[in-house]
């Protein structure tokens, strides 16, 4: 991680676009937050700890870095205000902020109601309410011809029954209905959500998740984080024509 | 009129006072504002988000509490230098009228404000009024802000704002003062009914300043310059409409103040780009834009009310005045809404110039 990799030439270009990522100093975020930028995007990120968020900040000259919890009603007002002062808009929301629910996993029945509870917090409501209130800057985008685009970021937990995975799963199962009934809703604005299942990859959640997993049969993030920006691309250049795309897997 | 005192943007029952070019009025549920306008229409909101800008903290020479209220800027960008007015101790729960005198500033003197630190730059021949600039980066400036600050309020609603009563639906950048309120009517599902019925939706960014500052030698200044940005898009269905003879209808006072200050400076037409609009409209102001106005209802003597003499006579204002005060309407900024058609030969602006 950390590592600049030139834009080659048969990237899709991100030139100008302004982006937000939540959960950006680790993991798919981190990931993300490096792609975007190598891609000419304007990017701010979103992370609780102060200290890795300004470390990140100085190390990537021109990200923007931005301390606070998604999973705290109160801190989202304060988010979107530095999101959309700091970029002076916004084209692309990246909800990727995760919480597993209990660590180690366990089974629904013995899982604590407040863990269950912080899981739907950063995982559903943290999404729903920095969506919401950033709902102005994307439409103003879209009406300005820019294009917008939510991208959520789910799991196939959220579509398979996997034991243990109880608190995640049926996050993450939210989460994703939240973004088709949000992208219906908001296709006559031109402003798509979209929930993106980037596979199972080498980070720090699955490190928590799957302690004795083989790191070496996973997904890298910077490959997810690559495929997730060519979805993007794809996003905002069909803007308002209404082109299906199939999800990537 | 009652003050509304409850910060709910959308209330059920609000209600909508509809006055036409004629000066016939009709009671409405606010909720059925969308069946007013016509397909053709263009309807023109402000979606600046509005940032929390009041700042309580210590006046560092005299040591003594103070809350400072950010009060307008020159450019959409400028984020560290504000206009700014001081109030002495207490919060938005004393009228401001009758909150105690805050200490004299001087030029040069250090502001401590929560996590921020302030200078006063100048005085603006005003000693409550004031030139502030914040010390630190651009970004410690913009958290602290975002976490420090409240928002501006007034003692006529008790219990303390948060940030999301004071955004609109539609709010995006944060550069307002106060909320642009005639926009809390709208929320999504109008702008879906509007989209169908081929009314059109454009917004422009107007740095929206505060409404009140409790001085009248103040007050008689509002409202200040506002800095506001016209985008393409926008710029361009302004000039459809104008081209089709659609009418324009403005949702807020500051929308119209943006749009009538572009059209004085570019003879009846709104090209794109960012202006600081300094002027006021009364009475004898002509408009060239708007032929319709969407707004809270407002009280005579105040900035507002002034604005809405341009579209309507006197006696018909006056005849307005006392329906909403006869039928229990609400004012201030989460009261009820008038939509008011300037009076006149009954047809839009563009065909009145054309003719």
């Amino acid at each position: 991680m950390g590592v600049s990799r030139n834009l080659e030439k048969s990237e899709l270009s991100l030139a100008g676009t302004r982006a937000a990522i939540t959960g950006g100093t680790s993991g798919l975020g981190l990931a993300l937050v490096h792609e975007l930028r190598n891609r000419g995007a304007q990017v701010a990120f979103v992370a609780r700890n102060r200290n890795r968020v300004e470390r990140l900040a100085q190390e990537l000259d021109g990200a923007y870095g931005i301390t606070g919890d998604v999973s705290r009603k109160e801190d989202i007002y304060p988010l979107a205000m530095q999101i959309a002062g700091a970029l002076g808009g916004l084209d692309v929301l990246i909800n990727n902020a995760s919480d597993l629910g209990p660590a180690p996993l366990a089974l629904l029945g013995d899982t604590e109601s407040e863990r269950f509870e912080r899981a739907f917090s950063t995982n559903v409501l943290g999404p729903f309410w920095l969506t919401k209130a950033l709902l102005g800057s994307l439409a103003a985008s879209a009406r300005e011809g820019r294009g917008a685009a939510v991208v959520n970021i789910s799991s196939d937990a959220g579509v398979n029954a996997y034991p243990y995975w109880g608190a995640y799963g049926a996050s993450k199962a939210a989460l994703h209905h939240l973004s088709r009934i949000w992208d219906e809703e908001l296709r006559a604005e031109g402003v798509r959500v979209i929930s993106i299942d980037p596979g199972d990859m080498d980070t720090p959640l699955h490190a928590i998740a799957v302690p004795d997993a083989d790191r070496t049969a996973l997904k890298r993030p910077e490959v997810a984080a690559r495929e997730i920006a060519d979805r993007i691309h794809s996003l905002l250049w069909h803007h308002g024509s209404g082109i299906e795309e199939e999800a990537i897997r | 009129m009652r003050a509304a005192s409850v910060p709910i943007q959308r209330p059920l029952d609000a209600k909508l006072l509809a006055v036409d070019y004629r000066g016939q009025i009709e009671h409405l549920a606010r909720s059925e504002f969308a069946d007013l306008l016509r397909p053709g229409d263009t309807v023109i909101a402000n979606d600046a988000a509005t940032l929390p800008a009041s700042l309580s903290g210590l006046h560092v020479p005299s040591g003594r509490s103070i809350e400072v209220r950010l009060a307008g800027r020159r450019a959409l960008d400028e984020n560290a230098r504000f206009s700014a007015v001081i109030f002495g101790e207490g919060d938005f729960r004393i009228r401001t009228e009758d909150r105690p005198k805050p200490p004299l500033l001087n030029r040069g003197d250090r502001l401590k404000l929560g996590i921020l630190q302030a200078t006063v730059l100048e005085l603006l021949n005003h000693p409550r009024l004031f030139l502030l600039e914040f010390g630190g980066s651009l970004r410690q400036i913009r958290e602290g802000i975002a976490r420090h600050g409240r928002p501006i309020q007034y003692a006529h609603v008790p219990m303390p704002l948060a940030a999301w009563n004071t955004w609109t639906p539609i709010a995006g950048p944060p550069v307002a003062f106060e909320p642009p309120s005639a926009g809390f009517a709208l929320d999504w599902s109008t702008l879906r009914k509007m989209n169908e019925r081929r009314i059109r939706f454009a917004t422009i960014t107007h740095a929206a300043g505060i409404s009140s500052t409790g001085d009248a030698e103040l007050d008689r200044r509002l409202p200040f310059d506002e800095p506001y940005r016209i985008s393409h898009s926008t710029a361009a269905m302004i000039r459809a409409a104008q081209e089709n003879g659609g009418r324009i209808v403005a949702v807020g006072t500051t929308v119209v103040r943006a749009l009538e200050h572009a059209a004085a400076l570019f003879d009846g037409t709104v090209p794109a780009g960012e202006r600081l609009a300094t002027q006021r409209i009364g009475a004898n102001s002509p408009l060239r834009i708007v032929d319709a106005i969407l707004s809270g209802t407002h009280e005579p003597g105040t900035s507002h009310y002034e604005l809405l003499r341009a579209f309507a006579k006197d006696e018909n204002l006056a005849r307005i005045d006392a329906e909403l005060n006869t039928h229990g309407y609400r004012t201030h900024e989460f009261g009820d809404s008038i939509f008011l058609e300037r009076d006149g030969i009954g047809m839009s602006s563009a065909k009145r110039s054309a003719a």
